[in-house]
């Protein structure tokens, strides 16, 4: 059960097998060889896998890197190799469990599933929520402020897209592709008015939560360091 | 993967729906509805509803009187104006035989029909339409309308009543997810305008109607009238629904070109060509009473003439001038269409006659003078209108012979009982000097 969590994986070093497995379990990753930034980027990130296996010392600036970036806990689990096994230090201070490789997926998921429930950020989250914006995934209500809003379908679609991925630019086209699926005709307009009917529902005080990136696409609130 | 109708299942049941409204609309473009519980809903949704479609106008037939009722989910909404206990929804339906096939008499079909010819070459159509009416104490038949802010039924602290609906509508439309572009005091008496903010054709075609519903709600919460009637009171302006079209092509209007004098592409050119060509004959969509006719006369800004234009209000189709840098704006006004259409088969005729340019390849008439003189006229009455609907080709492809049948059935026999009324103008100048 991956349900809504990210996972930011510094690529080098691991198996694309193991990505897929994430992947298949629900997972959404995030590959990046730049942790602090995608870390920004993305503050829903539950979770960070690391090799240490094909180049260690590396792995280890990284792992420094993503324990002390950011104030939300993070879980941290770290790929090695049987021989760097002994080395290992359990104390939790630049990771939190591990895998050996070749590791299995399944076993990779289920580490990874603990991990997240243990830290609260839960896998099987029900409510998605920026700033005064909460939506139940359970009973498609989103509300604005404590205000239940009374959204059409393809509404409540946008809306829980981008509160699930907040702070993040989207392009029209990916919208379109990403929200509608390939069942739509109107082009990107088609976008541009349902973002208009959106902010006419959060109504005038919250409709600036949506924000026009000009000649580029929309995204839900600023980013932290933004402000 | 959540489908739509669990969405609206789901809904119904979290916010306590008590009620469900399945809306559609008759030939002539009045809202009818049925109201179903939450329990019939997933039926509904699943298989239609089935009912007897013989005392709606233009939907009964000889061989059938039963059509099916199919809820179109994409338009689930809890309507805001239904005030505390249970809450009440509603659903936008299209009419279908009993065997699955589109019911030819849904307007709603007639307009969706017409929008995936345009799609089929590769074309969107977006409209933005700006609803012209009026406040009055009452609409009771026969008695004459009573403006609110002039004369003395209403006192002072009252005078500014219909600025304050207006703002209270707009306010209900946005939270209901129409977005309204401005809405102002027209020149009229108690005459009041909202300029809908553009979006797809059919999804506008619902709005109007949701639209006129809410003004038509709001004000009568205050004991006063909305009349969308096209002319109620002589010597001041009608009643309009100019209506702002544009063709597009994924990102890029097609309708635009920065290095034509008028900033039309010669799709556009095309289009507007197709316009005016068919206007005579998509008049009597248009403009479908008898008292649509008083409103398109010389003086009150309302089209008499066909013929285009760039500055000049009295032309059928104004070409509002794109501000510079803002090409995507390009767009056509089609001025005819007053508040009392029928929004699905208006939108389809105007957009019938602008491809049929295009397929033809017309070639636009030069733009008309200053004085909007020129240019043949638009039918001067509902028999006119009716008589031009008849040797319609385009109509008859568009709308179906269902519908051009029973249109001119009705429409005739509404001008025959006109014809033989004694108005109050016979009177008045007659009486006293024959």
């Amino acid at each position: 059960m991956g349900g809504s969590a990210v996972i930011l994986c510094a690529p080098s070093g691991i198996e694309p097998e193991v990505l897929e497995c994430l992947t298949e379990a629900g997972y959404r990753l995030e590959l990046t060889d730049d942790p602090a930034q995608a870390l920004d980027a993305e503050p829903t990130i539950a979770a960070a896998v690391v090799s240490l296996a094909a180049e260690p010392v590396r792995a280890a600036e990284l792992l420094k890197v993503l324990r002390t970036h950011r104030e939300e806990p993070l879980a941290i689990l770290v790929l090695v190799t049987s021989a760097q096994l002994a080395e290992l230090k359990m104390d939790g201070q630049y990771f939190d469990d591990f895998c050996l490789v070749p590791a299995a997926g399944v076993e990779l998921v289920a580490r990874i599933d603990q991990l997240t429930h243990a830290l609260g950020a839960g896998t099987d989250t029900v409510v998605v929520g920026f700033g005064p914006i909460k939506i139940n995934l359970e009973t498609y209500q989103a509300a604005v402020d404590g205000r239940i809003l009374d959204l059409t379908y393809m509404e409540y679609e946008l809306l829980k897209f981008l509160t699930s991925n907040p702070t993040k630019v989207f392009t029209r086209e990916a919208l379109l592709s990403r929200v509608w699926g390939y069942e739509y005709y109107g082009g990107a307009r088609t976008v541009d008015v349902h973002i208009r009917r959106l902010r006419a529902k959060l109504g005038e005080e919250h409709a600036s939560l949506i924000e026009t990136v000009r000649s580029v696409g929309y995204r839900l609130g600023q980013p932290t360091w933004g402000r | 993967m959540l489908s739509q109708n669990d969405y609206v299942l789901k809904t119904v049941e979290e916010r306590g729906i008590g009620f469900v409204q399945l809306w559609f609309t008759d030939v002539l473009g009045t809202p009818k509805a049925f109201h179903i519980t939450p329990q019939e809903l997933e039926n509904a949704l699943e298989e239609g509803m089935t009912f007897d479609g013989s005392a709606i106008d233009g939907f009964s037939r000889v061989q059938e009187a039963d059509v099916l009722a199919r809820p179109d989910p994409s338009t689930f909404q809890v309507l805001p104006f239904h005030g505390s206990g249970s809450e009440v929804a509603r659903v936008v339906c299209d009419i279908s035989n009993l065997d699955g096939t589109p019911f030819e008499g849904c307007p709603r079909h007639t307009l969706r029909k017409v929008a995936s010819k345009a799609h089929e070459q590769g074309y969107t159509f977006f409209v933005s339409p700006e609803i012209e009416y009026f406040y009055f104490a009452g609409n009771e038949a026969g008695s004459t309308p009573l403006p609110l802010d002039r004369g003395s039924y209403f006192d002072l602290s009252v005078a500014d009543l219909p600025s304050d609906l207006r703002r209270r509508s707009v306010l209900m439309l946005e939270e209901m997810g129409i977005p309204v572009e401005h809405a102002q005091h027209e020149d009229a008496p108690s005459q009041h305008e909202v300029d809908l903010r553009y979006t797809d054709v059919l999804t506008m075609a619902d709005t109007v109607m949701t639209t006129r519903l809410v003004l038509k709600a709001i004000a009568r919460q205050a004991g006063v009238v909305a009349s969308f009637m096209p002319k109620p009171l002589a010597g001041v302006q009608g009643s309009g629904m100019h209506t702002h079209v544009s063709l597009w092509r994924g990102e890029q209007n097609a309708f635009s070109d920065p290095s034509d004098t008028a900033g039309l592409s010669v799709t556009a050119r095309q289009f507007l060509a197709g316009l005016l060509e068919h206007a005579p004959e998509i008049t009597a969509v248009t403009n479908q009473w008898v008292n649509s006719y008083k409103r398109l006369v010389p003086g009150h800004e309302a089209p008499v003439n066909i013929g285009w234009a760039r500055n000049n209000r009295s032309a059928l189709v104004r070409v509002p001038v794109a501000k510079a840098g803002r090409a995507e704006s390009t767009r056509l006004e089609y001025r005819a269409p007053d508040s009392a259409c029928n929004p699905y088969l208006t939108f389809a005729v105007i957009l019938a006659a602008g491809l049929k340019g295009i397929e033809e390849g017309y070639e636009l008439p030069a733009e008309i003078d200053a004085t909007g003189t020129s240019g043949r006229p638009l039918p001067q009455n509902l028999n006119d209108a009716v008589d031009a609907m008849e040797r319609s080709e385009l109509l008859r492809s568009t709308l179906g012979s269902h519908v051009v049948e029973w249109f001119l059935k009705n429409k005739r026999a509404e001008w025959s009982a006109y014809k033989s009324e004694i108005t109050q103008f016979e009177l008045s100048r007659y009486l006293p000097m024959l």
